[in-house]
């Protein structure tokens, strides 16, 4: 998962010069005429049975891409169309054209944050009715659950992923030192001392950094849940101000300073994932997925020297554990229904991964998703992660509770539609004290008092 | 006044200097393209040359439907806004009234909003005129978004032309029509060549209309560089390789044309 901040905000898009506006629309009506003219028919009609598919980037998504033409021989009379986007985009261009119910898609590629969200406001389409052969009850529970809303299930999992430390082998070993099998992060921060070697660039820890909902904030919130802390109280009174929060960041900074590359504030998911393959990092605590990439051999350097333990543990030991997914879910307002849940189905079936496995090995194959896969002894024998990774994701509780009661669910976010710019805002502050722009006090208190105004604004706490 | 040959260092210098820095960031992309995604983002020189990226990009995306599409927009966008450009401009420039100043900073004060602030409403005409992903659509758009510069540039063009050759043409009996045809249009030609250029160039660029208007069937080149990044996983190379061949032909083209785009952009600079 990787967002960052350029998302504009429902009162952006609605702003502007109404005088201004008018006349554009005026302008096209005129200027349509006359691009008819110049260019009738340059439009082609759509055939009735072609889907367009909404998706990102990602390494499964582009073999889902390329082995749909199967799909279409087993079903001549479905045509797929693409649409590539990179997230952020796609999360603008979908959530636009949802909430206009213009229909310009009927799949969409959406994250476990989404889905409950948009579900609730009736823009998705249910799955119920899933055929016997789908086997339903083969979906991972903890990911399934975070798709669940009120009880029906509103996106099937393509493929889903918890988090872990990934640590370099031989620097432990040279080091003299061994990860513990559920290393706390007083450990860590001692092991990351020990194999910092500024001089060759070896940085002993590397995190997020990023300013973002999904990128830093995504590892700071499970970090302040490992300590204890959370977003919100009960009263959805934001609680960032706290001894939870101040020892979360305090302990995010002096690791970063210390023992993290130079410039942590621009390190994302993807800039870690190349930090740690081309040989630089000692440790990096992140998304599961990084797993399948930092042991190809062709997208890493150092294949053969990861070692893998779980997200280390704080003060407060049971926290709620990340959760991601990705997912193809309906649009309520496509066209297609029966022919996208006919693709929807395929892409996250067990025939799909066995297809997978076939063509492409089964390393390749989505991880995250089903018990049968991690069931599979060649899966097992292909990806040396596999068990470690399913454990992982079968105990993320990410809906369980913090150490205070909480009114709201996630576990490396907060789902309600709010957080994308309050995690974002907050991310940036937190971004400031790695740069030493602010001590994390004044970080803290004024993340507490930005929350604070915009949960009012935003009219919680809701009954 | 004859330079001294410190001058002219100088210069050579700053001229030299300046090209390279403008350039730098494409030759570091077109570099780039040809790395494995393990060296993409390690400032390294020196690595082994492989086609890879470019495969890649050719067996993932049908490239030359994403090209047609770019031109067919920019082309179309260019037309339509030259065909409404140049009666206004003329209008202006040998018709002027008291309005005509105000008209002219009006138009341009709306290249000042944001266009998100008007994309709802785009979007909503869009959906109901059926215009979404639609070739017609985009060439509306692009039109629309030049107009206000290329009515300007034309308007400068036009003010260089001495009223007087146009009244010469009425005494022959030239109508309105063929005043522009026959007597405008040659004299400005190379002004109006640039204008076009230059409007080619801004639609090819253009990528928040593109991007968020179109999905499949219309979907211009920048769309084809955006689908190249992605959230989990590395990119860099094919990124790179996908935007060298994006860049590729305006970037040709534009070498081409290049004598009568500073010819057209200085046109009347200097009296």
């Amino acid at each position: 998962m990787r967002v960052t901040n350029e998302l504009p905000v429902e009162g952006q898009i609605t702003e502007g010069k109404p005088k201004m506006i008018r006349v554009s629309q005026g302008g096209v009506a005129a200027a349509i005429s006359g691009a008819a003219l110049l260019l009738a028919g340059a439009s082609a009609a759509r055939a009735d049975s072609t889907i367009t598919i909404a998706t990102v980037n990602n390494g499964d998504m582009v073999v889902m891409q390329k082995l749909s033409s199967e799909f279409e021989k087993q079903h001549p009379d479905i045509h797929l169309r693409w649409v590539v986007l990179e997230e952020n985009v796609l999360r603008q261009r979908v959530t636009t054209d949802i909430a206009t119910k213009a229909g310009q898609f009927d799949i969409l590629t959406i994250g476990n944050y989404e889905v409950p969200i948009w579900a609730k406001q009736g823009w998705l389409a249910a799955m119920d009715n899933l055929p016997a052969s789908y086997d339903v009850d083969d979906l991972l529970k903890p990911v399934r659950a975070g798709l669940t809303y009120e009880g029906k299930l509103y996106g099937l999992p393509f493929y889903g992923e918890s988090a872990m430390t990934y640590y370099r082998t031989d620097l432990f070993k040279k080091a003299g030192i061994k990860m513990p099998e559920a290393p706390t992060y007083e450990q860590i921060r001692g092991f990351a001392d020990k194999i910092t070697d500024k001089a060759n660039k070896i940085y002993g820890m590397c995190l997020r950094g990023k300013p973002g909902w999904g990128e830093n904030m995504a590892y700071v919130t499970s970090l302040v849940n490992a300590e204890g802390g959370q977003w919100f109280d009960m009263q959805w009174k934001p609680a960032i101000d706290s001894a939870a929060w101040h020892k979360a960041i305090t302990f995010y900074d002096d690791i970063l300073k210390a023992d993290g590359p130079p410039g942590a504030t621009s390190n994302g998911f993807n800039e870690n994932l190349a930090l740690f393959a081309s040989g630089h990092c000692g440790m990096w605590i992140d998304a599961t997925v990084a797993g399948g990439m930092l042991y190809d051999k062709k997208q890493s350097s150092v294949a053969d020297k990861v070692g893998f333990a779980p997200m280390p543990t704080g003060a407060f030991v049971g926290a709620p554990t990340w959760l991601w997914s990705w997912n193809l879910a309906i649009p309520a307002s496509s066209k297609q229904q029966e022919a996208a849940r006919t693709f929807v189905t395929w892409a996250t079936s067990k025939e799909y991964i066995q297809l997978v496995a076939k063509t492409n090995g089964w390393v390749s194959v989505p991880p995250g998703t089903r018990v049968s896969t991690y069931e599979n002894a060649d899966y097992q024998k292909a990806a040396p992660f596999a068990g470690f990774v399913r454990k992982a994701i079968e105990v993320a509780n990410p809906n369980g509770q913090t150490q205070q009661p909480r009114p709201y669910q996630g576990a490396q976010f907060v789902a309600i539609p709010e957080f994308q710019g309050i995690g974002t805002q907050v991310g940036q502050t937190i971004a400031g004290t790695l740069t030493g722009q602010t001590t994390v006090d004044q970080a803290l208190k004024s993340a507490q008092a930005a929350t604070e105004r915009t949960m009012h604004q935003a009219g919680y706490p809701k009954n | 006044m004859r330079e001294t040959p410190m001058q002219r260092l100088l210069s050579f210098i700053l001229g030299w200097g300046t090209a390279l820095l403008l350039f730098f960031p494409i030759a570091w992309m077109v570099l780039t393209s040809f790395k494995s995604e393990r060296d993409a983002t390690s400032p390294n020189l020196f690595f082994t040359p492989s086609l890879d990226s470019y495969h890649e990009v050719f067996a993932r995306a049908d490239y030359l439907s994403f090209a047609l599409n770019s031109i067919v927009i920019s082309v179309g966008g260019t037309v339509l806004a030259l065909l409404f450009a140049i009666p206004a401009a003329y209008s202006m420039a040998f018709h002027p009234t008291r309005r005509t100043r105000g008209t002219l900073l009006w138009m341009l004060s709306t290249k000042m909003l944001p266009p998100v602030g008007v994309l709802v409403p785009i979007y909503l005409l869009f959906r109901t005129a059926g215009l979404l992903d639609t070739r017609s659509g985009l060439i509306a758009i692009y039109a629309l978004m030049n107009l206000p510069i290329v009515v300007w540039m034309l308007f400068t063009f036009y003010k260089e032309v001495p009223n007087e050759i146009l009244e010469a043409g009425r005494m022959d009996g030239a109508k309105t029509a063929g005043e522009v045809w026959f007597l405008l249009l040659p004299l400005t030609l190379p002004g109006v060549a640039s204008t076009g250029l230059l409007s080619l160039i801004l639609c090819w660029n253009e990528a928040f209309w593109s991007l968020n208007l179109t999905s499949a069937g219309a979907a211009p080149l920048t769309a084809f560089i955006a689908s190249f990044s992605s959230p989990e996983g590395l990119f860099f190379a094919k990124l790179s390789a996908a935007s060298t061949m994006a860049v590729a032909p305006i970037l040709v083209f534009g070498w081409f044309s290049q004598r009568q785009l500073v010819q057209g952009l200085t046109f009347g600079a200097v009296k």
